[in-house]
């Protein structure tokens, strides 16, 4: 007898279900759309919202639709020329520019009631929305030898005070090592207990060598992994803050590997300023300021007294004179953020140990003076000379803040007396100045827009056109089984649609080669099974029970293939990256939803077909 | 409806010296192709410098290539590239210029043979980056083969039939890699992606000829292993050819309406159905039986119970 467990097909039925409305939001298409954000990154109020639009309308130009989403205002038009022309009019008003940052994106046409439910379609990749990709690698080493620099300067102090003569301390960057050369006949054992607080944690070894004693201190390799993690993770804060400035709408930026970076800029066309952008190294430095020097004179002389450095690039309008003593830098920093304190907005600055005991040496000498913290960026500049492009490195040193010393603190203190914008805009810089290592591009592509339509035309079409061919050929080979094929082909579609938007995997054109090829291959289970049954039934087995066997005796079969391809589509998702990834996992979840359908779903239709009837005698297949 | 008598009675086991040899000779060709002419390799793995640029009139191939010359790019690979009016080109890896430099000089050269041109798509891949793609590509493949081959064991109790989907395996991307070293068509990631697609989906039949061998050895004992070959794999002929044949049309669809960026994909894919096709009926199992495969092999017979448990 043919049967089918009831709770089978109440399964097959709502997994049917819940994947057709994942798998909806991917029908409507989307319209082009611009996203205005605030520059000072609060909610965006109504007002604002009307403000914008009546500006786009005074400006006469055409768009659909604007509504409010997450804070940002998104409004909608009818095609792409009228969605640049409202960039380049807010763009190019001085008040609007000012207070607000514009992206252009691609709006999704879903309907309220899904978007109420949290439902998305599937996001679309670079090669299908156009934009910029870009890998950076980070230099990992000379994040290692800077940690060193730091152990340096400190063996430096420790050794003096002490009073035991040294003649050099190397840093040895490769090695993660600090060559510490003492002079001949000093004592090395007195050097090792004087070093043991500055040098804690790393393995210390003492050797003669011809100039006399020397100790070498070497991270240990868990030490020199953190040291690289957290500069890798300094970077991708860094570059997300500056990404996020840009106003590029759903932006990726994150780890790839052990020591790269990769950003993702959809709609993004000019390369050139966003990179010199990204590019930026910037490092921070605390100050005291000189309270005895005159800033004003010592600007307009063009002089700085001696011990002192001029700085006239300040936040606040003035020009200052900071001592040249660095208290603490960029990468020592180990948190900036906004808080409260009893005067109003604060920003929680929190150093690490060593940079915490120089400014507790620092702040015990110098209550009610004043510090400050510079911001230093140097960044690539392209700029054309004689219609050629010249690039040239400009350093940048801005005084963000200065501020009084009001209490003795080591390495967590709070810098207070700041409106609440000026808080957060505080604590941005700051942690974005401490990104001190290098990062140099390794990779770069960039994809136009037209070109990303294109594709997706492309795509689309193939994916029609094959389906299409599929579905006569099994409907003209295998008739009414071959039409319960074509089904189950439509549904393992609609499953894999689900599946993908559910996990917001990226869309590639790979992926909807993937998706061709799921196609192809989910026919094969059914194949299996109808020709089996077709051998059944040439053995002279009665039509239902043919249908049982078929299935029991293919199971093994597809399960076993199938498993192979999947193995194949495992190791290319763990080991590929990009279009690449996306297509594996394309090819991954194709598998798992083609034995679904073919093996649950070929066999409730075709149970509630023929499962019922007493009198069948031949079946159409 | 149904392409195939249900007898048919190949005899694929005692033809097989012909499709060894005939496998033998495609894989020296492809193999000698490689090793001489090599592989056009895209710059997924060269790095380098490649753009596309779609101009407003029909392009002038050779005009383009001259002026990027007289501009001091080195060696510029300038082509057609889909229509008349986009051509891409290609350059090596310079390591002393940036990105943003390469696509400004890039611009202006293109813009004063065409003051409409647009530059579609620019990528830039460090040399580095490249080379590790390379690696990463051998690694993939590597694990892939690994890993079917200890599941292949397990599923079929041999490694017999292990070494024999290993072979037909390994035959196909080698094919596919002589296809694309004697077209010189362009050999990119995607490209590596499609190999390993292929292979694990020409693993399919051979599995499923695998697993009629093990259900026709469960049942009949005595034939000898050649005979059974034969059968199972005459029997699961029909499904073979037909899942091939709606495979074969979507990537047909694919291959003339995917657009050029899919060109080498598809065509690798075609390609690998065909070998894979092909090296499942004839070569898999014929491996098998050389190995001395037996039913034994697939379905050790229990051994007798000691009568009793004293020494």
């Amino acid at each position: 007898m043919l049967e089918y467990a009831r709770w089978k097909y109440i399964l097959v039925a709502a997994v049917l279900l819940l994947a057709l409305l994942f798998a909806l939001p991917n029908v409507f298409g989307e319209d082009p759309a611009l996203q205005v954000a605030r520059k000072d990154h609060a909610t965006l109020t109504p007002d604002n919202e009307t403000v914008v639009e009546s500006f786009l309308r005074d400006h006469g130009v055409h768009f659909a639709t604007s509504y409010l989403d997450q804070g940002h205002l998104m409004v909608r038009f009818a095609s792409v020329p009228d969605q640049l022309a409202a960039r380049d009019a807010v763009n190019g008003n001085d008040d609007l520019k000012g207070s607000y940052i514009t992206a252009v994106s691609f709006a999704p046409r879903t309907p309220e009631f899904l978007r109420a439910l949290g439902l998305k379609p599937m996001p679309l990749g670079l090669d299908l929305r156009g934009g910029l990709y870009l890998l950076y690698q980070v230099d990992v080493n000379s994040a290692v030898a800077q940690a060193l620099e730091g152990y340096a300067a400190d063996v430096r102090r420790a050794l003096t005070t002490a009073n035991i003569a040294f003649r050099d301390v190397t840093v040895d960057g490769p090695a993660a090592t600090l060559r510490i050369q003492l002079a001949p006949g000093a004592d090395a054992g007195a050097a090792r207990s004087a070093l043991t607080q500055p040098l804690q944690g790393l393995a210390v070894t003492a050797a003669t060598g011809a100039a006399g004693p020397v100790l070498a201190a070497t991270m240990t390799s868990q030490q020199i992994r953190e040291r690289q993690d957290y500069a890798i993770q300094q970077n991708i804060v860094t570059l997300r803050n500056r990404v996020n400035e840009l106003g590029v709408s759903e932006p990726i930026v994150q780890r790839q590997g052990i020591d790269r970076i990769n950003v993702q800029l959809p709609g993004v066309q000019d390369s050139a300023d966003i990179k010199d952008l990204l590019g930026r190294v910037a490092t921070l430095e605390f100050r005291l300021e000189d309270m005895q020097g005159n800033a004003i004179e010592a600007a307009q002389s063009g002089r700085a007294p001696l011990g002192s450095k001029l700085y006239t690039h300040t936040r606040f309008g003035r020009p200052v004179l900071l001592k040249r003593e660095i208290i603490a830098t960029g990468d020592q920093l180990t948190n900036a953020t906004t808080g409260q304190s009893q005067e109003g907005p604060a920003v929680n600055i929190k150093l690490d140990a060593r940079a915490g005991d120089n400014m507790l040496k620092t702040t015990r000498q110098n209550i009610n003076k004043r510090m400050a913290v510079v911001l230093i960026e140097k960044r690539r500049e392209t700029t054309e000379v004689n219609g050629k492009p010249v690039s040239r490195e400009v350093t940048d040193e801005e005084v963000i803040n200065d501020a009084t010393i009001k209490g003795v603190f080591s390495n967590n203190f709070q810098i207070t007396g700041l409106g609440a914008g000026e808080a957060r805009e505080l604590a941005l810089l700051l942690r974005s100045g401490s990104l001190a290592t290098v990062i140099y591009e390794v990779e770069e592509r960039a994809v136009g827009p037209s070109l990303g339509r294109d594709n997706i035309d492309k795509g689309v079409t193939a994916l029609i056109v094959g389906m299409a061919g599929v579905f006569l050929f099994m409907a003209i080979y295998y008739k009414t089984f071959g039409l319960v094929a074509d089904v189950v082909l439509l549904a393992n579609v609609v499953l894999l649609t689900a599946l993908l938007s559910m996990m917001r995997a990226s869309l590639s054109l790979p992926g909807i080669a993937g998706i061709i090829l799921t196609v192809g291959m989910a026919v094969d289970a059914n194949v299996l099974i109808y020709e089996r049954i077709r051998e059944e039934i040439r053995k002279g087995v009665s039509p239902q029970a043919a249908i049982r066997a078929g299935f029991e005796k293919a199971f093994s079969a597809i399960f076993d293939s199938n498993f192979t391809t999947f193995i194949a589509g495992l190791v290319l998702w763990v080991l590929g990256t990009g279009p690449i990834r996306g297509f594996a996992i394309v090819l991954t979840l194709g598998i798992a939803t083609s034995m679904f359908t073919s093996l649950m779903g070929s066999r409730a239709l075709l149970t509630l077909m023929y499962g019922g009837r007493r009198k069948l005698a031949r079946l159409s297949i | 409806m149904e392409f195939f008598s249900h007898q048919t009675n190949f005899q694929f086991m005692a033809t097989r010296k012909v499709w060894y040899t005939l496998s033998a000779v495609l894989m020296i060709v492809s193999l000698g192709s490689f090793f001489t002419r090599g592989l056009n390799l895209a710059i997924d793995f060269t790095g380098g410098v490649s753009a596309e640029v779609s101009f407003t009139n029909a392009a002038n191939v050779d005009a383009v290539r001259a002026k990027l010359t007289a501009d001091g790019f080195r060696e510029p690979q300038v082509q057609n590239f889909g229509s008349s009016r986009d051509i891409s080109i290609r350059l090596p890896p310079d390591a002393k210029q940036s990105a943003t430099e390469v696509r400004a000089r890039l611009e202006t050269a293109m813009k004063s043979i065409d003051p409409g041109a647009q530059v579609a798509q620019l990528d830039v891949v460090g040399p580095q980056v490249g080379n590790e793609l390379k690696v990463s590509a051998m690694w993939a493949l590597f694990f892939t083969l690994l890993l079917i081959f200890l599941y292949i064991a397990f599923r079929f109790h041999t490694w017999r039939l292990s070494l024999g989907a290993i072979f037909a395996v390994l035959h196909d991307p080698i094919l596919v890699v002589g296809f694309f070293s004697i077209t010189q068509m362009s050999f990119d990631l995607a490209s590596v992606a499609a190999i390993l697609a292929v292979i694990g989906y020409s693993l399919n039949d051979t599995v499923v000829v695998f697993d009629r061998i093990r259900e026709r050895f469960e049942t009949n004992r005595r034939s000898p292993a050649s005979v059974v070959l034969d059968q199972s794999i005459n029997q699961t002929l029909s499904r073979t050819i037909m899942t091939k044949v709606v495979t074969s049309i979507v990537v047909v669809a694919l291959l003339f309406l995917g657009g050029a960026v899919l060109k080498g994909f598809s065509a690798a894919l075609l390609i690998g159905i065909i070998a894979g096709t092909y090296s499942s009926i004839y070569i898999s199992a014929a491996i098998a039986l050389d190995c001395g495969l037996t039913a034994e092999h697939v379905f050790p017979t229990v051994k007798k119970e000691a009568l009793d448990h004293m020494p």
